[in-house]
C-alpha cells in the first residue's frame, strides 16, 4: 500500500506529505479526529507514533505529547484500535520504540497488520542491531521502514536502503526531535549521497516545521515528514492541526 | 570467561545498540578506538600513572575486625572510597576521558544519580582541560546538593532534569539526547555498566581493576580466595569492576545488592534483577522493571545511586546462567547500615555500599568465623549525611 501511494505520486510528480501523530494526544477523542480528518486535509502517509516512557530520539514536544497519551492511557494495542477505526484513505505507518513492542508479543505484527497498519518503523532498532528482531519484522506483512541519519557512512546508507521497505526515513540532522527555524546546510549532499544507493522513495524529517520548508525539502526529496510542529499544532485544537496540515499541502503543491 | 561476549558484543542474548541511528558510527568509532587503546602501551601507561599518582590506586584492602566479629566471619573491606573524589566512579571517569582526548573529543557530556560519577567527571574534565556537561535529576540535585556544588566548583555545568521520575532515568535519557545531537564533536562518559555496546564491557574493563587488585591483595593477606564477594547494583559498575577477576573462581560466590526501597512487594524499589522483565532501555536488552505494555516502571530507592530502574546487561547474564547471585535491602535496612559501620569501623560507607553492609549484616551465623567475605566499599559516605540527618534515623 505504501509503494502504490508512492508510485501514484510519482506518477503526477507530487512530493509525499507523512504527517506525525502521537496517538492518544491530545486526547483519546481528539487523537481520533486527527486521524480521521488527515487525509482530506491533504496527508499522504500517517505515522502513528507509539507513545513511550523513555523516548531518547525525541525533543520537549513528543516526549510531552508521549506522556500526556500514557498518562490518559494509551497502549500499543489502543494505537492499533485508534487506526483501525479512523479507517484513514491514506496508508498507516507505525511508529515506536523497541519495547513496547517486544512486550506486545510475537503476534502483534499480525495484529497491526489487521488493523490496516502498513508499515512499521522502530527508533531504536537500527540495521544490523538485532538480526532477529529484524527479521521478524522484515518477513511480516508491514514495510519495514528503515532511518538514515546524516553520520550514516554511503556504504551502510546501502545497505540501510536493501533492508528497508516502503520508504527510507532520512533524518535531515544530528539531533532528536524538535522544530527548527532553518534546515541543515550539508541536507541536498546527503540526500544526494543517499539516492545514489537507494531506489526506495526517500522522506525528510526532523526539524520541518513550516510550509516554506516543506516546500524546499520536497524540491530535493520524494517526501516531507513533519512531526513535533504537527503535534505542537493538535496541543491547540484538531482544527489548527487540520489547518496546518492544508497550509503545508498548499505550499508543497505550488508551482 | 571473557568468551561470555559475543562477537556482537552481547552478554548471552543481552546488551547490543538499540539506539537511534545517528549514533551507530559514534559506537563504531569508540570500538574502534577503544580496542586500540587497550592495546596501545602508551594509552596503559597514561592511564596507570593517572591511577597510581592522582586517583590513588592501589586503594587499601582494610580488616573490619569489629563487624567481622559482629558478623562472625572475616569480612575485608575493598577501599573504593579512599580513591580520589570518593568512590569508585573516577576509575572510568579518567580512562573515558583519556579516550576522548586520544578521540579528539574536548566536549564531554555525563549522567549522574548520587553525583559521584557527575564528580568524577567534571574533575577528569578540570584536570585534562575537557568542558563539562552533566545531566542530573531534579530529584538528585536536592538528595545529592553537595556534589552539585562539587560539579559547579570545578567548572562543569550542571542541567537539571525535569521529565519523568527526574532520577538517573531522566538524566541518561537527556545525556543520550544531547549526545545525538552532539556525537561529531561530544564523548559521552556513561557512568555505569549500561548503554549500548561498547559501553557495558569498556566500564567494566575500567573498573575491573578494583576486583584484579582485591583478588590480589586477599590472596596475600589470607593465602586464600574469599568465600563470598558482595557489591551493591544500581547500573552495576562497582559490583561488575569487583566480580570480574572472580568469575573464573567457581568456588567464589558473587553476591549482588539491589535496593529493595520500600519493600520488593511495595513495588516501589530498583531490584531490576529480582522484580524485572528482559526490556530494552537507554540502548541495551537487559533486565528491566516495567508494565504488561513495556513501559518503564519508575523505580524508587533512598541512594540516589540505585534509584535505575535498569541494570548492565553482564549482570543480567550472570543471574541467568546463576553464577552470581542477586539479593536486595530495604531504605530502612540500608539505613540502619550505614551507622552500623561508621560506628564499628570508623567508616561512613555511602548510601549505595550501605545496602551490600546490610545484607552482610542480615546474613550473620551464614558463614564459618575464617570464611572471608570481600566487601566492596564503593564509595564514602559524606555526601549522604544531611539526607540521612533528615531521615531521622540518626540525629546529628
Ligand atoms: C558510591 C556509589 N556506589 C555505587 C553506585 C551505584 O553504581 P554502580 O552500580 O554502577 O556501581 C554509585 C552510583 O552513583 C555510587 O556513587
Amino acid at each position: 500500500m505504501l509503494s502504490e501511494r508512492f508510485a501514484a505520486l510519482r506518477a503526477s510528480n507530487r512530493r509525499a506529505l507523512v504527517c506525525y501523530v502521537t496517538a492518544g494526544h491530545p486526547d483519546p477523542g481528539a487523537s481520533l479526529a486527527l486521524v480521521q480528518g488527515l487525509a482530506d486535509a491533504g496527508a499522504d502517509v500517517i505515522e502513528l507514533g507509539v507513545p513511550f516512557s523513555d523516548p531518547v530520539a525525541d525533543g520537549p514536544v513528543i516526549q510531552q505529547s508521549s506522556q500526556l497519551a500514557l498518562d490518559a492511557g494509551m497502549t500499543l494495542d489502543r494505537a492499533l484500535e485508534l487506526g483501525a477505526r479512523a479507517k484513514p484513505d491514506v496508508p498507516l505507518v507505525l511508529f515506536s520504540y523497541l519495547n513496547p513492542l517486544l512486550a506486545a508479543g510475537s503476534d502483534v505484527l499480525t495484529r497491526a497488520h489487521d488493523a490496516g497498519i502498513a508499515g512499521l518503523l522502530v527508533t531504536d532498532l537500527p540495521v544490523g542491531s538485532d538480526p532477529d528482531r529484524e527479521r521478524w519484522i522484515g518477513e511480516s506483512p508491514l514495510s519495514f521502514v528503515r532511518l538514515v541519519a546524516p553520520t550514516t557512512p554511503t556504504e551502510r546508507m546501502a545497505s540501510i536502503a536493501s533492508h528497508g521497505g516502503g520508504f527510507v526515513y532520512l533524518i535531515s540532522r544530528l539531533g532528536v526531535t524538535g522544530a527548527r527555524s532553518e534546515l541543515p546546510p550539508d541536507l541536498p549532499a546527503t540526500i544526494h549521497r543517499l539516492r545514489s544507493v537507494c531506489e526506495l522513495p526517500i522522506c525528510v524529517g526532523f526539524g520541518v516545521s513550516s510550509p516554506e520548508q516543506a516546500r524546499a525539502v520536497g524540491a530535493l526529496a520524494d517526501g516531507v515528514v513533519v512531526g513535533s510542529a504537527l503535534v505542537t499544532a493538535a496541543g491547540r485544537s484538531v482544527d489548527d492541526a487540520l489547518g496546518f496540515v492544508r497550509a503545508l499541502r498548499a505550499e508543497m503543491d505550488r508551482a | 570467561m571473557s568468551g561470555a561476549i559475543n562477537h556482537d558484543g552481547r552478554f548471552g542474548a543481552y546488551g547490543g545498540q538499540y539506539v537511534p541511528e545517528t549514533l551507530i558510527p559514534a559506537l563504531d568509532e569508540l570500538t574502534k578506538e577503544y580496542d586500540a587503546a587497550i592495546c596501545d602501551p602508551s594509552f596503559v601507561a597514561a592511564l596507570t600513572a593517572e591511577l597510581e599518582t592522582y586517583v590513588g590506586r592501589p586503594s587499601s584492602l582494610s580488616d573490619a575486625p569489629r563487624f567481622s566479629k559482629h558478623v562472625g566471619a572475616h569480612v575485608l573491606l575493598k577501599r573504593e572510597d579512599l580513591n580520589h573524589t570518593g568512590a569508585h566512579k573516577i576509575n572510568n571517569a579518567i580512562a573515558q576521558a583519556l579516550l576522548a582526548i586520544r578521540m579528539g573529543k574536548r566536549r564531554i557530556i555525563a549522567e549522574t544519580g548520587a553525583g559521584q560519577h557527575g564528580v568524577a567527571t567534571a574533575t577528569a574534565c578540570a584536570r585534562f582541560e575537557l568542558e563539562c556537561v552533566v545531566y542530573m535529576g531534579e530529584e538528585d540535585m536536592r538528595r545529592q546538593e553537595l556534589n552539585v556544588f562539587r560539579m559547579r566548583l570545578m567548572g562543569a555545568t550542571v542541567i537539571p532534569v525535569r521529565s519523568g521520575t527526574r532520577t538517573l532515568k531522566d538524566a541518561t535519557s537527556e545525556a543520550i539526547r544531547d549526545w545525538v545531537g552532539t556525537c561529531d564533536e561530544s564523548h559521552y562518559i556513561i557512568g555505569s555498566v549500561v548503554g549500548p555496546a561498547p559501553y557495558p564491557r569498556m566500564v567494566r574493563d575500567f573498573q575491573a581493576i578494583i576486583g584484579r587488585e582485591a583478588r590480589a591483595q586477599v590472596l596475600e593477606r589470607v593465602g586464600r580466595l574469599p568465600r563470598t564477594v558482595v557489591a551493591c547494583v544500581g547500573g552495576g559498575s562497582n559490583a561488575m569492576g569487583t566480580f570480574h577477576a572472580f568469575v573464573g573462581d567457581a568456588e567464589v560466590e558473587l553476591i549482588g545488592v539491589e535496593a529493595a526501597g520500600k519493600g520488593l512487594e511495595a513495588s516501589e524499589h530498583s531490584a531490576s534483577l529480582q522484580r524485572g522483565a528482559p526490556g530494552v532501555l537507554h540502548g541495551s536488552l537487559s533486565y528491566l522493571l516495567q508494565d504488561a505494555h513495556g513501559q518503564v516502571h519508575p523505580a524508587h530507592s533512598i541512594s540516589a545511586g540505585l534509584d535505575y530502574p535498569g541494570v548492565g546487561p553482564e549482570h543480567s547474564w550472570l543471574r541467568d546462567t546463576g553464577r552470581a547471585t542477586y539479593v536486595s535491602c530495604t531504605d530502612a535496612e540500608a539505613l540502619d547500615a550505614f551507622g552500623l559501620l561508621g560506628r564499628l569501623e570508623g567508616i561512613i560507607p555511602a548510601l549505595e555500599t550501605a545496602h551490600a553492609v546490610a545484607w552482610i549484616d542480615a546474613s550473620r551465623g551464614r558463614w564459618a568465623s575464617d570464611d572471608v567475605v570481600l566487601l566492596c566499599v564503593s564509595g564514602r559516605g559524606d555526601k549522604d549525611v544531611a539526607q540521612v540527618a533528615q531521615s531521622h534515623t540518626i540525629s546529628v
